[in-house]
């Protein structure tokens, strides 16, 4: 009897003790990450930082510092890539998920090969074709390269949402009177708008985060966040560094907290089929 | 009422063009040929909603891949030459390697990580453990790689957290304290940062799983791992596999990790083609290098490939 208790108690303390290491793998690199961006002085070999401090805030903060400027980048260019994205993914989607039509599963292998095919060739390429039309480091030629690999994700997420949709609510619509047109603004765009919604937020986070493309092809006028933060990193200043990395941060994290609400088990058991 | 329109209700109807009588033969014909019009037209439209972002994808991203993979047999006059890849495989043939080890043993960490993961949130019998599991794992699935290198460059120096905790719990001596920014880094920040994502996938897929059989084999006293193994893992096997070459991938295509933790030589190609282009704005030989990456990945691609070839012979 004491021996099966003795058991189940050593069995929980290795379950705890697994847990405890697997938070510390995650949450150990984090916090790190923390500390930096409030150490005024950290160096070796102290554990802890010397001193705490805003210091390094304020001179990101500033009106002069550059960081404001890339986030005001980072986030034209990333609504501006969902506005293109959406655009020509909508009707794609639609296409692909309501209306017969040939060589569908091809289509939308197609959409997937920004994702499944490295992508510094291409960005090594295009950023030579955008030197000669004069579309290197304007911010129209990030939005073009961020739109077309976050494009599968746009198209494969819309195509289900309107497939989801119920058809005869549409037949409905349309016995009563209503133009092809009408119908799909007011009865299919607002049942299918939340799985819109998702894929423009994943749409949104991939430009936001995207690093690749926009140091080929951003250089030497596009600074956006992730850039900022490269080059503060490679300077030696891991304060900037650490605070820019932060505020990337949040997008992430917010969104890595809700996703299930977005992409439901199905869904993701539908991916491989 | 009044409002319904006359061809609506023909709508339903649009796959049984054959039917009526044969005194209403010549009349059906007509209305025959005007759906197959109408059908062509419909199938027009649908291409013409899809071809925007067809060409897209075609103009920003294929038309590009396939410039690079002239650039990397083209000589300075145009002629053909594989010049570019015998310079390439001289200067870099110990990089080539360095990037396919690491690679390959991040991705088979991260399978190894992930079906742990996913099997306890699947078959965990502990409410409490699977639930903290399953708040936990997640935190890295969208944190860009970029950000994930700086993170990483901090916690594995050897001034970082990681080695003041191991020499706090009494794990190492202070004098054997070493920075892991080498390869050993590369490959815990690709895992660290790629494991969730694959988690996620399958965890998704082996929760939409048909529980009865894990029941049954449960009743008969299968351990758990068997379970995972035997019964669980098949079938989610798909779903494993494009997890697994989506990072693999996207590992080979990163280039801030391997900048930031670890840019001397040894180190990945991107790196290598990233110096190609800023130093001496080489682009055949950078071209000729990511071609050879793109064989790297297109032998993960093939991988995948023959398990879904298999799976259609299969039924």
């Amino acid at each position: 009897m004491s021996a099966t208790v003795a058991a189940r108690y050593g069995q929980n303390a290795l379950r705890a003790l697994v847990l405890a290491l697997l938070a510390f793998a995650i949450f150990g690199p984090l916090l790190n990450l923390v500390l930096w961006a409030f150490a005024e002085k950290w160096y070796f070999p102290s554990k802890l930082p010397l001193e705490y401090g805003l210091t390094f805030w304020q001179r990101v903060f500033a009106p002069r510092g550059n960081a404001l400027g890339s986030l005001g980048t980072s986030i034209w260019i990333a609504v501006l890539t969902v506005i293109v994205s959406l655009a020509v993914a909508i009707p794609a989607g639609y296409a692909l998920g309501r209306l017969k039509l040939p060589w569908r599963g091809l289509i939308l292998l197609a959409f997937l090969l920004p994702q499944a095919v490295p992508n510094l060739p291409v960005y090594v390429n295009i950023a030579q074709v955008f030197y000669r039309i004069g579309l290197a480091g304007t911010i129209t030629g990030v939005v073009l390269v961020h739109a077309s690999h976050g494009l599968v994700l746009a198209v494969w997420i819309a195509s289900a949402a309107f497939a989801s949709v119920d058809a005869s609510l549409e037949e409905a619509a349309r016995n009563m009177g209503a133009s092809a047109w009408t119908c799909f603004c007011t009865v299919t765009l607002p049942l299918a708008a939340p799985g819109l919604m998702a894929s423009a937020i994943f749409v949104f986070l991939e430009s936001v985060d995207e690093f690749t493309g926009t140091y080929f092809v951003g250089v030497p006028d596009v600074t956006t966040l992730p850039l900022l933060m490269f080059n503060a990193s490679m300077g030696g200043n891991y304060q900037i560094a650490s605070i820019t990395a932060l505020l990337l941060l949040v997008p992430s994290i917010a969104f890595m907290l809700v996703v299930e609400r977005f992409l439901k088990a199905d869904v993701l058991a539908m991916v491989g089929r | 009422m009044a409002a319904i329109r006359s061809e609506g209700p023909s709508r339903g109807a649009d796959s049984a063009p054959s039917g009526g009588s044969a005194a209403a033969k010549p009349q059906a014909w007509g209305e025959h040929t005007r759906e197959r019009r109408r059908e062509g037209e419909r199938l027009l439209a649908a291409f013409a909603l899809v071809l925007p972002a067809l060409l897209v994808v075609g103009v920003f991203f294929v038309a590009p891949l396939v410039l690079s993979a002239v650039g990397a047999f083209r000589d300075a006059d145009g002629g053909f030459t594989l010049a570019h890849f015998a310079k390439s495989l001289d200067l870099y043939t110990r990089d080539l390697l360095f990037t396919i080890e690491i690679v390959v043993l991040s991705t088979f960490l991260i399978a190894i990580v992930a079906i742990a993961i996913a099997g306890y949130l699947t078959l965990g019998e502990h409410p409490r453990a699977v639930a903290v599991l399953r708040w936990l794992y997640r935190w890295p699935l969208f944190i860009p790689f970029v950000v994930a290198g700086q993170i990483m460059r901090t916690f594995l120096a050897k001034n970082g957290m990681l080695n003041h905790v191991l020499i706090g719990t009494g794990l190492i001596e202070p004098i054997s304290a070493q920075s892991m920014l080498d390869w050993r880094g590369i490959v815990i920040a690709f895992v660290w940062k790629q494991a969730p994502f694959v988690t996620l996938l399958l965890a998704g897929a082996m929760a939409s799983l048909e529980r009865q059989h894990i029941e049954a084999a449960r009743n008969l006293g299968a351990p758990r791992w068997r379970v995972l193994i035997d019964i669980v893992l098949p079938q989610v096997r798909g779903t494993l596999l494009v997890g697994l070459v989506l990072s693999f991938v996207a590992m080979l295509s990163v280039l801030s990790v391997p900048l930031m933790i670890n840019p001397n030589s040894p180190t990945m190609i991107t790196v290598d083609v990233a110096y190609r282009i800023n130093t001496f704005a080489d682009y055949a030989v950078a071209n000729a290098l990511c071609l050879l990456s793109l064989l790297l990945a297109a032998s993960g691609a093939a991988f995948y490939l023959r398990h879904a070839v298999r799976k259609v012979e299969n039924g």
